[in-house]
């Protein structure tokens, strides 16, 4: 089933989704894989699989330094494929994607990235420094592969904008909550609510919505808002202070189960 | 060929969050390029508030060293806070102005497009935070001291290699939380469209003065011109005076280093360390690794110490218009202090790169041939570098005479 069918499917049963990110190699593989076995356990629809880069523009600090000491401790593009082979084999409910920059794309040859992604079971791609204007070959193969690469709605773009780009992209779309990197923490008003309404209007395919929700309040207020609630630097954080034994309960918490 | 590509490099690789952003700097910057009456302000500014036109100077004590073509340098150093960073930033400052914006950003490496930046700031009235690597902090404090007393707010980056490319990064995530009060000085012909082209035109005041001037004093073209390249614009702004002239070789110089051959440098079109990537909002060579990780650049001189280089460069690079070359760390000091003993003129060390190359070709040239050296800013700013460098054990008492007084004092 393709990635946006299966998150209508996955709604007919749930008020609203939930989709985690971490990044790979941070603080190591084998944390990494606890952290998913408790996500999937828990109830995750959709991971975001970050291949570490050493230029993170769009990542705040949490995920930057993330991203550096991953690098640092010699992670490579070939370990994060080799390892999410192995994840996306033992937790098949769970949609797992690539989120990274596209010069990691780029530089592995676009054809043999979407090829290698689609053999190993990756259900999309979300590329924050790829606009659809710059993407045309990655957006044609990643379509044809059956890859669904993942668009982006923010507050500064205009409508005509919002419908421009949902025409490019399958899936979701990742609507980012605000101005702003990663990281920062977002308050429902009466602008994210005219926001999430003209994103609504705007495509008809499922809408995550991201950047600063990080606990059970942040994901009631998205339920009938949204499709999917995206836990970005919260689950790292947690990692950090906790352990990766912390994540199970939290992701229960945050679905109030 | 699309919008904002040089041959297959260029592009505007943004995050969405500032589509509208880059929308609206295209429309500002088309608009102002179309309108001959900005042009006349920004050359009426430079003028009053700048030095310019800039000096073209004939060198000749180091003409008659070397013994072969006539040598002149165009004087970018007597350009207002220093260098040609200014030439960009106020034609920058003056769109900001028409954007209605309030606050600017910008990065640096040397610190010379801080300061220009920060003194733009204090000119038009606008708030100002600039974005530095704490290694460069730690190489330029005297820029950063300047900056500050001209009313910037100095952020120090601590990410990646703590140099310039982690600068423009920090840069870039102010940009996107700020954008719609905030204006991005780029300070160099890099980063996405439309900054390589906005930049490149900015700066092209200095080939548009040196070709007239050098028609004037040696009465005909140019064989050669030479500029150092770290992102590019001082080559970029020489070079277009003289790019339809086909007869006039262009000379790149970037920082060799420690060597091309230890990996400790920051050369880009020359040696094989470099390939092409995408980073930083635009497509070009870049000093990185097999799966496209950024590597650790070396060079003594700050402003030449980046991973990527100018996509306009790196096209004319490819089509053979522009000829690079690298000079290391070493053969930039001898060339400063051979520059300073007979000229009397302290090139920046960025600038002396171009200088080493300039003194290996010249003795090989006819001596009614002329070349140009474009010397983008002065070296007194690197006086703890070069003073370093120089290993000056009379500088090295004064530091450490002061050092105990303040110490003293603190007590």
């Amino acid at each position: 089933m393709k990635l946006a069918a299966d998150i209508k499917k996955r709604r007919q049963d749930k008020p609203v989704l939930l989709m985690t990110h971490l990044v790979l190699g941070y603080p190591s593989l084998a944390v990494n894989r606890e952290v998913i076995r408790q996500m999937a356990e828990n109830g995750v629809d959709c991971i975001e699989l970050q291949i570490p880069f050493s230029e993170p523009m769009a990542d705040g600090p949490v995920i930057l330094k993330a991203n550096q000491k991953a690098l640092a401790a010699g992670l490579r593009v070939a370990d994060c494929f080799a390892f999410a082979a192995g994840v996306i084999a033992e937790f098949p409910r769970v949609n797992f994607l690539f989120m990274t920059y596209y010069n990691i794309v780029f530089r592995y040859g676009e054809k043999d990235f979407i090829r290698r992604a689609a053999e190993i079971g990756i259900r999309g791609f979300i590329i924050p420094d790829l606009p659809p204007e710059e993407g045309e070959t990655y957006l044609q193969l990643s379509q044809q592969s059956g890859l669904a690469p993942i668009m982006f709605f923010t507050p500064t773009s205009s409508d005509e904008r919002m419908r421009q780009v949902a025409g490019r992209g399958s899936g979701f779309v990742y609507c980012v909550a605000r101005r702003g990197v990663t990281g920062q923490h977002t308050v429902m008003d009466a602008d994210l609510e005219n926001y999430l309404s003209r994103c609504r209007r705007a495509t008809d395919l499922p809408l995550a919505l991201g950047f600063g929700i990080g606990c059970r309040q942040d994901v009631v207020m998205l339920e009938g808002r949204v499709d999917m609630a995206v836990i970005g630097t919260a689950t790292i954080r947690l990692v950090d202070d906790r352990g990766p034994e912390a994540v199970g309960p939290f992701i229960a918490g945050l679905l109030g189960s | 060929m699309k919008k904002g590509y040089f041959g297959q490099w260029g592009g505007a690789f943004i995050p969405e969050v500032l589509y509208e952003t880059f929308a609206r700097l295209n429309h500002a910057y088309e608009e102002a390029r179309a309108d001959a009456s900005f042009w006349q302000e920004y050359t009426r500014l430079m003028a009053n508030y700048s030095c310019r036109p800039t000096p073209l100077t004939y060198a000749e004590n180091l003409s008659e060293h070397f013994g072969g073509a006539r040598i002149y340098i165009k004087r970018e150093d007597l350009n207002h806070t220093g260098a040609h960073k200014l030439n960009n930033v106020m034609g920058q400052g003056l769109l900001v102005r028409r954007m209605g914006k309030k606050r600017v950003i910008a990065e640096t490496g040397a610190g010379q497009h801080g300061v220009a930046t920060a003194t733009m700031a204090a000119r038009f009235g606008l708030a100002c935070t600039i974005y530095m690597g704490e290694e460069d902090i730690a190489r330029q404090r005297p820029n950063v001291f300047w900056m500050e007393k001209l009313g910037a707010t100095v952020v120090p980056v601590t990410d990646g290699s703590r140099t310039l490319k982690d600068a423009i990064n920090a840069a870039f995530r102010d940009w996107v939380a700020s954008m719609d009060e905030t204006h991005y000085v780029l300070g160099t012909v890099c980063g996405p469209h439309p900054f390589p082209e906005m930049v490149a035109w900015f700066q092209s005041i200095i080939g548009k003065e040196a070709n007239r001037q050098i028609r004037e004093q040696h009465g005909r073209l140019p064989a050669r011109v030479y500029a150092c390249v770290g992102g590019g614009s001082n080559a970029m702004g020489v070079f277009q005076g003289f790019l339809d002239e086909p007869g006039v070789e262009l000379i790149g110089v970037e920082a060799g280093g420690k060597g091309l051959d230890t990996g400790e440098h920051a050369s880009r079109m020359v040696g094989d360390l470099a390939s092409p990537g995408v980073a930083q909002g635009y497509k070009t060579m870049f000093l990185q690794d097999r799966d496209g990780q950024m590597l650790h650049t070396h060079s003594i001189a700050a402003g030449l110490d980046y991973v990527g280089v100018s996509p306009i460069l790196a096209d004319l690079g490819e089509k053979g218009r522009v000829r690079f070359e690298a000079a290391t760390d070493r053969e930039v000091i001898r060339a400063l202090e051979l520059t300073m003993r007979t000229e009397g003129i302290i090139p920046a060390l960025e600038s002396a790169h171009a200088f080493v190359q300039a003194f290996k070709e010249a003795p090989d040239l006819a001596v009614d041939e002329a070349i140009i050296i474009n010397m983008s800013g002065r070296g007194d700013k690197d006086i703890f570098t070069i003073a370093h460098a120089f290993d000056d054990s009379s500088w090295k008492a004064f530091i450490i005479g002061l050092a105990a007084e303040y110490q003293s004092s603190n007590r």
